[in-house]
């Protein structure tokens, strides 16, 4: 009880009336991430149950560290392979986390000043949900982005994407992607194309380091990549997106704690799939002959359906309405792909979309459950 | 439209003669009321950031500040004359064809605006293209016509008139401003950010040259102005 004794001996200058009164949601923040807040809500039906926001936040943060954990070792390994001396895995991972530690940094050191600032003037608790965004972001960017991009971006995310809608819980589009797509449209040259993907390419001669999906935009074969580098995900791409396989194991972590749709996932995981086979049969140009299988794994399709797409704020909350949701952004997904060259990879901008429609989905959804119970409570009248 | 309940007072206003500017009853040319006209669009009653009017050439023509600067020059000499006029005929216009009236005015002073520009200023004309024609149809314009130009005296109607175009003008030239600076690095044609902060890796921000950055930046133009202004926070 240590930790608790100081702790209530610093709470005292924050209390009401006391001093530093303004910046107790700070205060609280810190608090919470140590002990379990011990108030319980006082009106309405409530549920016992021993996780909460900070629980759910940090359960979604273990799930991604498979992911990031190749994203660094891949980065370093896309780097060195370019190189002529032979390198080992330290090597690679040395040279990752040298690029990826500070865009994280980065990325939650604006992130979280600017929730504390808005949490303190609008005087509510600091919301644990930058936790995941602020890592969500720095693992869908390219390697080379400028880091006062990552930071740009990410305060766009967070005033525009959240704070402006209410903070966690308020916003209509997922934050991450926010801020992916804002820095997808502000700074086109650093987020597409074939320079960015690996680590200092502009450095070393020769470097072909686009990604699959943009060769096949460009009308190249992905030859050089079997299908098992693309699933394990030694190739280029977003930091942490390579990897299917890392990215299972996340998803197999979220459906077994609950915390991500399986719903969502398994329609995102269908509507994409059949719409990659009915292109395959189409099959008029690279894209749409590239097989259905590999349009699953290369890309950030399947780490946007696993972490992005089953983002509760922002997805469908029926259960109907998260199967029509998850399949809705496979299809788009590879729709986008398919046919936008100048978009190879859909993933992010199907999500934002669907997250628009998500309400007008679940509102359907209700109404036409409210007509089937209206229409059993009829029928059951007239047999009475 | 959120247009305000200015009262028509069409019995009142017959007993005037018609083309003075002061009435029977005369106040002072800027008495309060009337410094009110002036200085209520610019802020608590803006049109664009309250009344949400004219949104489209807001985000159309905001890409620079100088299509920007000769847009709102161009909408205060429409909005002015056209108030003027409509207020000179209010009591001849039948209630009927009230509309048809309107249009017919600010079509003739929105081509005059159209053929200056074209022979002073042929570039900007070209930029602006379709949007100075498209001032027939911006809401701010008709809106004030039918709420307040129908029912006020010419000299009130030039004020509300002025003061609209200024408070509709002020937005445009602020997003053009943000937009142009963080969006090209220029103003008014003239490159602003020095190249050594081009040098250390500063790069221009794509977006803000996209209409849905104008949107945005008009959205937090409204933030900032509701969370400042007291009269402006919606009860509910």
């Amino acid at each position: 009880m240590k930790i608790r004794n100081i702790l209530d001996e610093l709470k005292k200058p924050f209390e009401k009336g006391q001093k530093l009164e303004k910046l107790y949601p700070a205060f609280d923040a810190f608090e919470t991430f140590l002990f379990v807040p011990n108030h319980t809500s006082k009106t309405g039906a409530h549920i016992r149950d021993a996780i909460d926001l900070k629980r759910v936040m940090i359960t979604v943060i273990i799930a991604l560290l498979p992911a990031l954990f190749y994203g660094i070792y891949n980065t370093g390994y896309q780097y060195l392979v370019q190189l002529p001396e032979s390198f080992t895995t330290v090597d690679a991972i040395i040279h990752g986390s040298y690029k990826i530690i500070p865009m994280i940094a980065v990325s939650y050191i604006v992130g979280l000043s600017i929730e504390f600032l808005f949490a303190i003037l609008r005087g509510h608790q600091v919301n644990e949900g930058y936790l995941v965004t602020g890592l969500l972001i720095p693992m869908i960017m390219p390697v080379d982005i400028p880091l006062w991009m990552v930071g740009v971006s990410v305060a766009f995310a967070v005033v525009i994407g959240k704070e402006a809608f209410g903070g966690t819980g308020m916003n209509i589009l997922n934050p991450a992607l926010t801020a992916r797509a804002f820095a997808f449209f502000a700074y086109p040259t650093y987020m597409s194309g074939n320079q960015v993907w690996v680590s200092e390419a502009s450095n070393v001669d020769g470097v072909s380091g686009e990604t699959i999906l943009g060769m096949l935009a460009a009308g190249n074969s992905p030859g050089q990549y079997s299908v098992m580098e693309m699933f394990v995900g030694s190739i280029p791409g977003s930091i942490a997106e390579t990897s299917t396989l890392m990215v299972l194991i996340g998803a197999i972590i979220l459906i077994y704690t609950g915390i991500g749709s399986w719903r969502i996932m398994l329609g995102g995981i269908i509507g994409a799939a059949i719409t990659g086979i009915l292109f395959n049969l189409w099959g008029a140009n690279a894209l749409m002959s590239f097989n259905w299988m590999n349009h699953l794994i290369v890309g950030g399709f399947a780490f946007g359906i696993v972490f992005m797409a089953t983002d509760p704020v922002s997805a469908s909350q029926t259960v109907k309405g998260k199967w029509i949701y998850g399949i809705l952004v496979g299809i788009l997904c590879i729709l986008i792909r398919v046919f936008n060259p100048a978009y190879p990879e859909g993933v992010m901008l199907a999500i934002l979309l669907m997250n628009v429609f998500a309400p007008t989905i679940d509102h359907y959804v209700i109404e036409s459950n409210v007509k089937k119970r209206e229409k059993r409570l009829i029928n059951q009248l007239k047999t009475a | 439209m959120r247009l305000r309940n200015y009262k028509i007072n069409k019995k009142k206003s017959k007993n005037k003669p018609l083309f003075l500017f002061i009435g029977k009853n005369s106040e002072p040319l800027f008495s309060k009321k009337n410094k009110k006209l002036l200085s209520d669009p610019l802020d608590d009653n803006n049109p664009i950031t309250v009344q949400v009017l004219g949104i489209c050439s807001a985000l159309a023509i905001t890409v620079q500040l100088k299509p920007a600067i000769v847009m709102t020059m161009s909408v205060i000499f429409v909005m002015a004359c056209s108030n003027v006029i409509i207020s000179i005929l209010r009591n001849l216009i039948p209630n009927r064809i009230r509309i048809i009236v309107f249009l017919v005015v600010i079509s003739s002073l929105v081509a005059l605006v159209d053929q200056f520009l074209k022979a002073y200023a042929y570039d900007v004309s070209k930029e602006l293209s379709i949007f100075i024609g498209l001032i027939v149809t911006n809401c701010i314009v008709m809106g004030r016509l039918e709420a307040f130009a129908l029912g006020n005296d010419v000299w009130k109607s030039f004020l509300d008139g002025i003061g609209n175009a200024f408070g509709y003008g002020v937005i445009l030239i602020l997003v053009a401003f943000f937009r142009e600076l963080l969006g090209s690095g220029n103003l008014m044609g003239f490159q602003v950010i020095p190249d050594f902060i081009y040098d250390m890796g500063y790069e221009n921000n794509g977006l803000m040259l996209l209409s849905p950055m104008a949107l945005i930046t008009v959205g937090i133009i409204i933030w900032i102005q509701r969370s400042r202004n007291n009269k402006l926070i919606e009860e509910g």
